[in-house]
């Protein structure tokens, strides 16, 4: 994650969008937003609950169809989103699962490859209702990266699972990051989980980009250091958060 | 649970209270499955029904005894008479029900998926739903004749509305958040039918299909004495005129046998193509 290399002047953007608008009635959730994604950055969408995240993550998902209006708004074909539920098919087994929709030969080989990779090698023939729901956020994960998109959505992809699976989580999203290099937009509502995972936060507020903060801090982003505490009450500033009130061990900054 | 009681030095003798305190919460669910459970109902039955005949207290022009009833199926099935008209039935009831599902299964998936559709099809068919066949018998009787055509047609009839309206329902009761999700693979018209709908809807299907595999016997049974010169229906109402009352005993074991083993043959499959359940009765 640290070996960052300024996607946006190396090529074209994954995501490149301006003057986005999404109304619901009067109300302009996302009000003439614009954002720009590099390939294969990792950027973390934060923001109080009702700024507009999950909306701005539906549009790019293309499950918006309803769209109001835009002067630009360029997102790779190949997207794969990972939902705060896993939405596993509960009558389909692990691998059919994670190769729904893939046609042509070595599927199958694929599928199972993805599944060893979350570290689900053998459960093929599971059905997810035997599985955590740790062990189905995996296969979630599983299936979009099957996919090998060129952007990766993830709504509060970890925002139901307990915290210790969320840090396990956390190294095995970095991990598979880092070997399939997709460009990702992680909505979530935890600062912390922000910090941990991405190379750029960018802060939603009232529809727009409120804030947008490249993160150099070096690979294992230890909580303790001032460097990560200053980061961390300066987004949490920007989320509307008093910090002299948030202790270090208040992590949530909304509920979920 | 005890605790508030003052130390007490009382003989062990003492009287306790009657029930010991269990800390076990009540089971809710039906609790474990009963082995041959499914028999216990229709063997009561059976048992009222012999005593009853031995005992005298059911006058034998009522209802023969269930010896005699088995004597008489055993001559039946000597002759041949019943194996006959009950393949003759049997021919009705599965070429209706072939119909019905069919016809049944693709208006559910057409009103299940298109706006159009379901305006178009869903009202005539909850009309139908609301008219016995019975009462269509003399309608289709002036369309069709009085041959297997106009047989084969209310067993359809009768058997298509309850496979429509259940897998309908499962079919409109699928969660959205599936067809958002086979929105972000990208699945084609197809695959979506075949990867989300169908299985989505095949618990109310299967549902459907127990309601239709009865009203397919039903029906049977009426359009049999209306107007036919074979199958078991046929058999007993021949019987009726000469008040045999064994044949038309045997001749309704015979439907409530069938009923029951198709039955059973739809739940059989139930539970082994809905096994990725984990229901109240697990």
């Amino acid at each position: 994650m640290a070996t960052h290399a300024g996607g946006l002047s190396t090529g074209t953007a994954a995501v490149h969008i301006t003057g986005l608008v999404r109304a619901f009635g009067e109300r302009r959730v996302l009000d003439s937003l614009d954002l720009t994604i590099g390939p294969g950055e990792f950027v973390a969408l934060i923001g109080r609950s009702g700024s507009g995240k999950s909306t701005l993550l539906r549009v790019l998902a293309g499950i918006d169809h309803g769209v109001t209006g835009f002067e630009r708004l360029d997102a790779p074909e190949n997207v794969s989103v990972v939902f705060q539920d896993a939405r596993l098919l509960p009558w389909k087994r692990l691998l059919e699962n994670v190769t729904l929709g893939l046609t042509g030969p070595g599927a199958h080989e694929r599928g199972a490859t993805a599944l060893a990779e979350v570290g689900l090698a053998g459960r093929e023939r599971a059905w997810p209702v035997e599985l955590s729901g740790g062990e189905q956020q995996r296969v979630a994960l599983a299936r979009s990266l099957v996919r090998e998109p060129e952007l990766l959505l993830a709504d509060e992809p970890f925002g139901a699972l307990d915290a210790l699976t969320r840090i396990r989580m956390h190294a095995l999203l970095r991990q598979l990051c880092e070997r399939h290099r997709p460009a990702v937009l992680l909505v979530t509502h935890d600062v912390d989980e922000a910090i941990a995972l991405a190379d750029r936060v960018v802060v939603l507020d009232a529809g727009r980009i409120a804030a947008d903060q490249t993160i150099s801090l070096p690979a294992p982003r230890a909580p303790g250091s001032p460097e990560y505490a200053a980061l961390r009450a300066d987004l949490l500033t920007r989320l509307g958060v008093d910090t002299d009130v948030a202790a270090p061990e208040v992590k949530e900054v909304e509920e979920a | 649970m005890t605790t508030t009681e003052a130390p007490s030095n009382a003989p062990p003798e003492v009287a306790r209270p009657p029930a010991p305190p269990r800390r076990r919460r009540r089971r809710l669910g039906p609790g474990r499955p009963v082995p041959y459970g499914w028999a216990i109902g229709p063997l009561l039955l059976l048992a009222i029904w012999s005593v009853g005949s031995a005992a005298g207290w059911i006058d034998e022009r009522n209802l023969s005894a269930p010896w005699e009833v088995v004597a008489t199926a055993r001559e039946l099935t000597e002759d041949g008479r019943l194996q006959e008209n009950l393949w003759t039935s049997a021919q009705r009831a599965l070429a209706g029900l072939g119909f019905g599902v069919a016809a049944g299964l693709v208006l559910a998936v057409v009103a299940g998926l298109s706006r159009l559709g379901e305006g178009v099809i869903d009202g005539p068919v909850q009309i139908k739903r609301s008219i016995p066949s019975l009462a269509l018998i003399p309608l289709l009787i002036l369309w069709f004749g009085i041959g297997e055509t106009m047989k084969i047609v209310t067993i359809t009839l009768g058997v298509l509305v309850p496979i429509y309206v259940h897998t309908h329902n499962g079919l409109r009761t699928i969660d959205s958040r599936y067809v958002e999700l086979a929105e972000t693979v990208r699945l084609n018209h197809l695959q979506f039918l075949r990867h989300v709908v169908l299985p989505g809807a095949l618990p109310g299907f299967l549902l459907g299909m127990r309601f239709a595999v009865t009203n397919a016997w039903l029906a049977l049974v009426v359009v049999e004495q209306v107007n036919a010169t074979s199958g078991i229906g046929y058999m007993m109402e021949l019987a009726r005129t000469y008040g045999q009352t064994d044949v038309i005993i045997v001749g309704l074991v015979v439907y409530g046998l069938l009923g029951l083993v198709s039955d059973g043959l739809v739940r059989l499959v139930q539970r082994r193509a809905l096994s990725w359940r984990r229901t109240l009765a697990d």
